[in-house]
């Protein structure tokens, strides 16, 4: 029998290789069909009219202007919000579906909605205003503070920022003999239409989702939300398809927002940088749902604590998760506040991390990393105390950020069916979020079964297929490798008990690899893979493997917890306040890499998506009239290719790390550049910028 | 976007008689890149398109005569950008040229678009009008103004203007020849105080159709504070022209007022004075004076401080542009 | 695509240019229905179209596909919505994200602040017609092997864009490389990649002598 568990490092032939993915060409030629690129005959466009008040309540909608236009073939209006109120601006009313955009686009203008406006609040910075407060207290905080050598106070603040998926959510519907077919942009396959069915009325059984590719979700995808809604319903009472994406300006506002994060923080030391107190009270904004925020101080347990978290209502659209949730917010709030308490200190940054990370869960992984960031971002050489002394405008400097994560793959089913001419394919009711997931499944079943990538055959994105988890949270890929290796042993081992007799009899003798099976001891008596195939006669072999979290866990097949470390090495120009990223290093723990290509692309996507939200995002509301004034990639900012600097990634490998399994990697790296470039601003011009991102109009405040 | 008629005339006269002489009715296309986001916002929603892509219009001519340089209002500003004599004689205009920093902007975008765009205010692209007034009061003024102007934001206006080249051509001491007239660039830019009203002294039915340069041998240079490397506007944005031993000078600001801003008390600091340093310090300073920012835009005044100061040292060749 | 296929001809470049020739003479950039326009103008008062449907030609990886639309269709959306040309990525329909990218007589464009119209006349280039899965070039190439791409919604426009600035200006430094990139942006954070994807691209083409 071969064994399931994860190949040692010297009999690897595709395991932790860099290999390119394999949708790559389909992707760079533009082949890669998206949801919204999903044309089909007969095809109506939807549009939908959003609220344009933040809070009113609607008398009536009426569509019937609408409804009559020629071209129109379906409109649908909120019958649950008459007499009830919108809750906030882009919050969808009605909808219509056209035979083309422009004149769903035309019909939109001519459905009326009577709205009482109401008072509202977009407000998320006024601890005032914050409700339900959850504390936390442990040790004996106001002693220890009594006791400390330094303490410091500080403000520190994060906004809310949106997803900004480019490809924006929605969904392509048609409803042909009863049964919905659904085209979504989604990461959540396989449970996408959980709770569709009382909504359109259509049976659960008889919903077929399609999700080849997507075009970004990082967090905001699960569900089929509103639209997925009134595009089903409009498909079904018009029998045509309907192609629903949410506008730009929508997918901004209503589609993807990351809780705000405020604190005000109290840090007590020893004189020898020990940390001993930590006093802090967090509020912010989860719009108009509730606000979910993790506990802080964040990596460092510091013993003695006082903690509250509380939550603004606000008349915005409502929150979502966000690739690692909580982390970088409360990662970029603890990481400042001990800083400034090292400046305080007059200590060395590393020498002041090093000092405390027996306050951390795993200080030997911290510790290593710590010195393999700092050599490779030229520690010794560029590091100075807080505030540049040098001549000149410009002033550079370095600043650390410490992250933790979890990543323990998710529950998930494959099937691998092994046909008799020799051809393979592996089906998972996942999606590929742009993680690289086929090619994640193709390498592990291709390395189980001793074939190149090339021969196997990586089905993904169906519900039909055996169900597997949503992607968030760094799961998917240690759910999806385990239920493919076990699912591809399974069926290897059913090959191997029908070639043995060819081989001398003794399946648990044999081995794949290379194309052929054969004996361990005696390579040379071996049988080519279609010969072996062939021996099935005309039956094929088709096995499922399970990925149980406790159960995969203690064989050692994906394990969960990580740490992390990133520097950053900025100059800031004291006359502009434009904070310049020279270079970042982020070195990263994640047990077993199944493809060194792809997860060197994800720790640089969430060092640059990190990076991103330190320097440029926030989503900015008018008070008056309650709108995002910054609903549009214009003055909603990601950063460019010539904004981000010098970037270098290590991976922490070896067999230390390796023995663990494999560990999701989408989450730990996005959390630290916040905290990160916010202490080398700091550690640059010698004063802290208290809120991200580090735009210059904050910096030249800060400086004044 | 509202459906609308679409024209494109082979000549001047033809185009100027398919405007309608009310703002809104109808709309000159140049290259694009702001109409067609405006008619997307439905910030505009003319009857009338008038497209001016086949009147030619897209040259850089020198007459060395006249001692002009002239640039047709449909030459795309990538071509602006990477035109030699405009780089040898007028660098503030190549720099606010290529500082779009999109190729694609620079390949369709146009002289003429950049001068008659939209201003880019949040409120206005909201929807919200182009004064932003709401029960009599100032959205801007009550919101968030981060962009907005510090100088000539007394009244209703408190946008700022869009253009980048502007600033660079008052300095330059540039006319403005439309189809009925000539306009010196200094009086080209207007500020609107009723919604009916636009940014520029143009006529609905006026076309911008040249920009004349003088060969007038000033040193010139334009700064802008930018925060990301690629596409984006800038925060502040000066443009200078001199003689080499101070005099003639003119220091104009852009993206701080509802029009470019000429900075007089600054230039006055560079007439009569060899560039030194502490001359463009001295300028700088000058060029913020007056400033009257709102709630959340005092940071622009440093900026304008920094932006005129590298300006002026960029021009006189005292520092590697920025 | 429903109605659409009807309507829109789909011939081969060879004969209905040849027609396009005959029909509307051979001076100028502008042909089909802006020529005819301005022969009619020449005479009486100019020519004005639409605000309905007005058969367009429009000349796509070198293949001529005469539409129907309104003025108002842009060409993004005539693309992705009359020719199921849907490489072409429509993110923030603004001009500022590039994923909409196409060349316009070689140069780089957003479709998505250009009317359909207006690219008459004019040899559009979308990422379809650059390369295909089993015969991509240099730059998409390089773009798989670096792995400059994550969900991949951003990556035709970069593509575009990036063989345009190469094409350009084949001796381009990494940092002229990426100001052609400058009018694009990626969500995922695929830059690391695109930097190395940009430098082998280059060098290989300059092999080849273009992507």
């Amino acid at each position: 029998m071969a064994s399931a568990s994860w190949p040692e490092k010297g009999n690897r032939s595709l395991i932790g290789k860099r290999i390119s993915r394999l949708d790559g060409p389909a992707k760079s030629t533009g082949r890669a069909q998206y949801a919204y690129d999903v044309n089909l005959p007969g095809m109506l466009w939807a549009r939908v009219l959003p609220s344009p008040y933040a809070r009113a309540e609607v008398k009536s909608i009426d569509a019937s202007a609408a409804a009559a236009m020629p071209g129109v073939h379906a409109t649908w209006v909120d019958e649950d919000l008459i007499n009830d109120e919108v809750r906030y601006v882009g919050q969808i009313v009605a909808a219509v579906a056209a035979e083309s955009e422009e004149i769903a686009t035309d019909a939109l203008a001519k459905i009326a909605v009577s709205y009482t406006p109401l008072d509202h609040q977009v407000d998320d910075n006024n601890p005032a205003l914050a409700r339900r407060p959850s504390d936390k207290e442990e040790g004996d905080l106001a002693k220890a503070l009594d006791e400390a050598d330094v303490v410091v106070e500080g403000n520190y603040s994060c906004p809310v920022i949106t997803h900004c998926c480019l490809e924006p959510h929605g969904q392509v519907a048609e409803v042909r003999d009863g049964e919905l077919f659904l085209w979504p942009s989604t990461q959540n396959v396989s449970r996408y239409a959980d709770r569709l069915d009382d909504a359109v009325g259509i049976a659960r059984s008889k919903m077929h989702v399609d999700c080849q590719y997507m075009g970004g979700g990082f967090g905001s995808k699960f569900g089929h939300d509103k639209w997925g809604i009134i595009g089903s319903i409009m498909a079904k009472e018009t029998g045509r398809p309907v192609k629903l994406m949410l506008e730009r300006d929508l997918e901004l506002a209503i589609a993807g927002n990351r809780p705000s994060a405020h604190a005000k923080i109290k840090v007590g030391t020893k004189s020898d940088g020990t940390v001993t107190a930590f006093e802090g009270e967090l509020w912010g904004t989860g719009g108009s749902g509730g606000y979910s925020m993790r506990a802080f101080p964040y990596v460092f347990n510091v013993p003695n604590l006082k903690t509250t978290i509380k939550g603004i209502r606000t008349n915005r659209g409502g929150q979502r998760a966000w690739r690692a949730p909580s982390h970088p917010q409360t990662c970029f709030l603890t990481m400042s506040a001990l800083e400034d308490a090292a400046a305080a200190l007059k200590m060395d940054q590393v020498e002041f991390y090093k000092k405390n990370l027996g306050l951390t869960d795993r200080p030997d992984v911290y510790a290593e990393q710590l010195d393999i960031a700092t050599k490779l971002i030229g520690y010794d050489r560029k590091s100075h105390l807080r505030g540049d002394a040098s001549p000149g405008p410009v002033k550079r400097g370095l600043g650390f950020g410490l992250h933790t994560w979890g990543g323990l793959g998710h529950g998930s089913e494959c099937e691998v069916t092994i046909n008799p001419d020799g051809s393979v394919s592996a089906s998972i009711g996942t999606q590929d979020l742009g993680t690289g997931a086929r090619t994640l499944i193709a390498i592990v079943a291709g390395e189980t079964l001793g074939l190149p990538l090339e021969a196997i055959e990586a089905r993904i994105g169906k519900n039909s297929y055996p169900a597997s988890g949503a992607s968030g949270g760094s799961t998917t890929t240690g759910g999806i490798a385990t239920s493919t290796r076990l699912a591809s042993t399974a069926a290897l081992n059913e090959l191997l008990a029908v070639v043995a007799p060819r081989l001398g009899g003794n399946a648990d003798a044999l081995e794949a690899k290379e194309g052929v099976i054969r004996e361990i001891n005696h390579p040379n008596n071996a049988i080519a893979w279609a010969d072996a195939c062939a021996l099935l006669g005309t039956n094929a072999i088709t096995k499922r493997g399970v990925n149980n979290r406790t159960e995969a866990k203690e064989q050692g097949f994906i394990d969960e917890g990580v740490g992390g470390v990133q520097i950053a090495d900025v100059s800031v120009d004291t006359e502009t306040g434009v904070v310049t990223l020279n270079k970042m290093v982020a070195v990263q723990d994640c047990g077993l890499i199944l493809d060194m290509k792809t997860a060197e692309s994800q720790v640089m996507g969430g060092l640059i998506m990190g990076i991103t939200f330190a320097l440029f995002e926030e989503a900015l509301y008018d008070p008056t009239t309650g709108r995002m004034l910054n609903a549009d990639m214009e003055f909603y900012r990601l950063a460019g290719i010539s904004d981000v600097g010098d970037l270098k990634v290590h991976m922490m490998t070896g067999e230390k790390y390796e023995k663990r399994g494999v560990i999701g990697l989408g989450e730990p790296p996005v959390i630290s550049p916040g905290a990160a470039l916010s202490n080398a601003v700091a550690n640059a011009i010698g004063v802290r910028v208290p809120e991200l991102p580090l735009t210059p109009e904050r910096v030249l405040a800060a400086l004044a | 976007m509202k459906a609308f008629e679409y024209a494109a005339p082979s000549t001047i006269e033809s185009a100027v008689s398919l405007l309608g002489d009310q703002w809104g009715e109808t709309e000159i296309l140049a290259g694009g890149t702001d109409l067609i986001t405006s008619l997307k916002q439905g910030i505009t929603a003319p009857d009338r398109v008038v497209s001016l892509k086949h009147l030619g219009l897209n040259d850089i001519t020198v007459d060395e005569d006249k001692g002009t340089v002239t640039i047709g209002a449909m030459t795309p500003m990538g071509a602006l950008a990477s035109d030699n004599t405009i780089a040898r004689h007028f660098p503030a205009l190549a720099k606010a040229a290529s500082n779009l920093g999109s190729p694609q902007m620079l390949s369709t975008g146009t002289v003429g678009g950049d001068l008659c765009q939209r201003p880019r205010c949040w409120y206005y692209r909201n929807g919200m009008g182009l004064l932003a007034q709401k029960d009599g009061k100032s959205l801007v003024e009550a919101g968030d103004n981060r962009y907005h102007a510090i100088f000539g934001n007394g009244g209703k206006a408190k946008f700022v203007s869009a253009s980048s080249l502007g600033p660079a051509l008052i300095a330059l001491g540039a006319t403005i020849a439309t189809s009925s007239r000539r306009i010196p660039a200094s009086e080209f830019f207007a500020t609107p105080k009723s919604e009916s009203e636009r940014e520029t002294v143009l006529k609905p039915n006026e076309i911008a159709t040249a920009i004349e340069v003088p060969l007038s041998g000033l040193k010139n240079a334009t700064y802008e504070v930018r925060h990301r490397r690629g596409l984006d506007w800038p925060y502040a944005t000066a443009s200078v022209a001199f003689q080499a031993n101070g005099g003639k000078a003119q220091v104009v600001l852009g993206h701080v007022a509802p029009t470019p801003w000429v900075a007089s008390q600054a230039a006055a600091v560079l007439n009569g004075a060899a560039v030194s340093s502490e001359i463009a310090a001295k300028c700088g300073a000058a060029a913020s004076q007056g400033a009257a920012p709102l709630s959340k835009n005092g940071y622009k005044t440093k900026m304008v401080e920094t932006a005129v100061k590298r300006a002026v040292l960029i021009a006189a060749g005292l520092q590697a542009e920025g | 695509m429903s109605e659409e296929p009807t309507s829109s001809q789909v011939s081969d470049s060879g004969l209905s240019r040849r027609g396009f020739l005959k029909g509307f003479g051979v001076s100028g950039a502008a042909t089909g229905l802006i020529a005819e326009a301005h022969a009619q103008e020449a005479e009486s008062a100019p020519k004005v179209h639409g605000p309905g449907e007005i058969p367009v030609t429009l000349s796509i990886n070198g293949k001529n596909h005469r539409i129907n639309l309104e003025p108002r269709v842009t060409l993004l959306d005539a693309l992705r919505n009359r020719l199921d040309l849907t490489g072409s990525k429509k993110v923030c329909d603004r001009g500022t994200c590039g994923a909409c990218t196409v060349l316009v007589d070689g140069d780089p464009a957003y479709a998505c602040s250009m009317l359909a119209i207006e690219a008459e006349g004019r040899e559009i280039t979308t990422i379809e017609g650059l390369g295909t899965p089993d015969q991509m070039n240099a730059v998409q190439e390089a773009f798989v092997e670096n792995d400059a791409q994550q969900c991949g919604f951003c990556t035709p426009g970069f593509v575009v864009a990036c063989t345009a600035v190469l094409n350009q200006n084949p001796d381009a430094t990494l940092e002229e490389a990426q100001g052609g990139c400058g009018g694009n942006l990626c969500r995922c954070g695929t830059y690391a990649g695109m930097n190395q994807a940009l430098l082998d691209a280059a060098k290989s083409m300059k092999m080849k002598g273009g992507a």
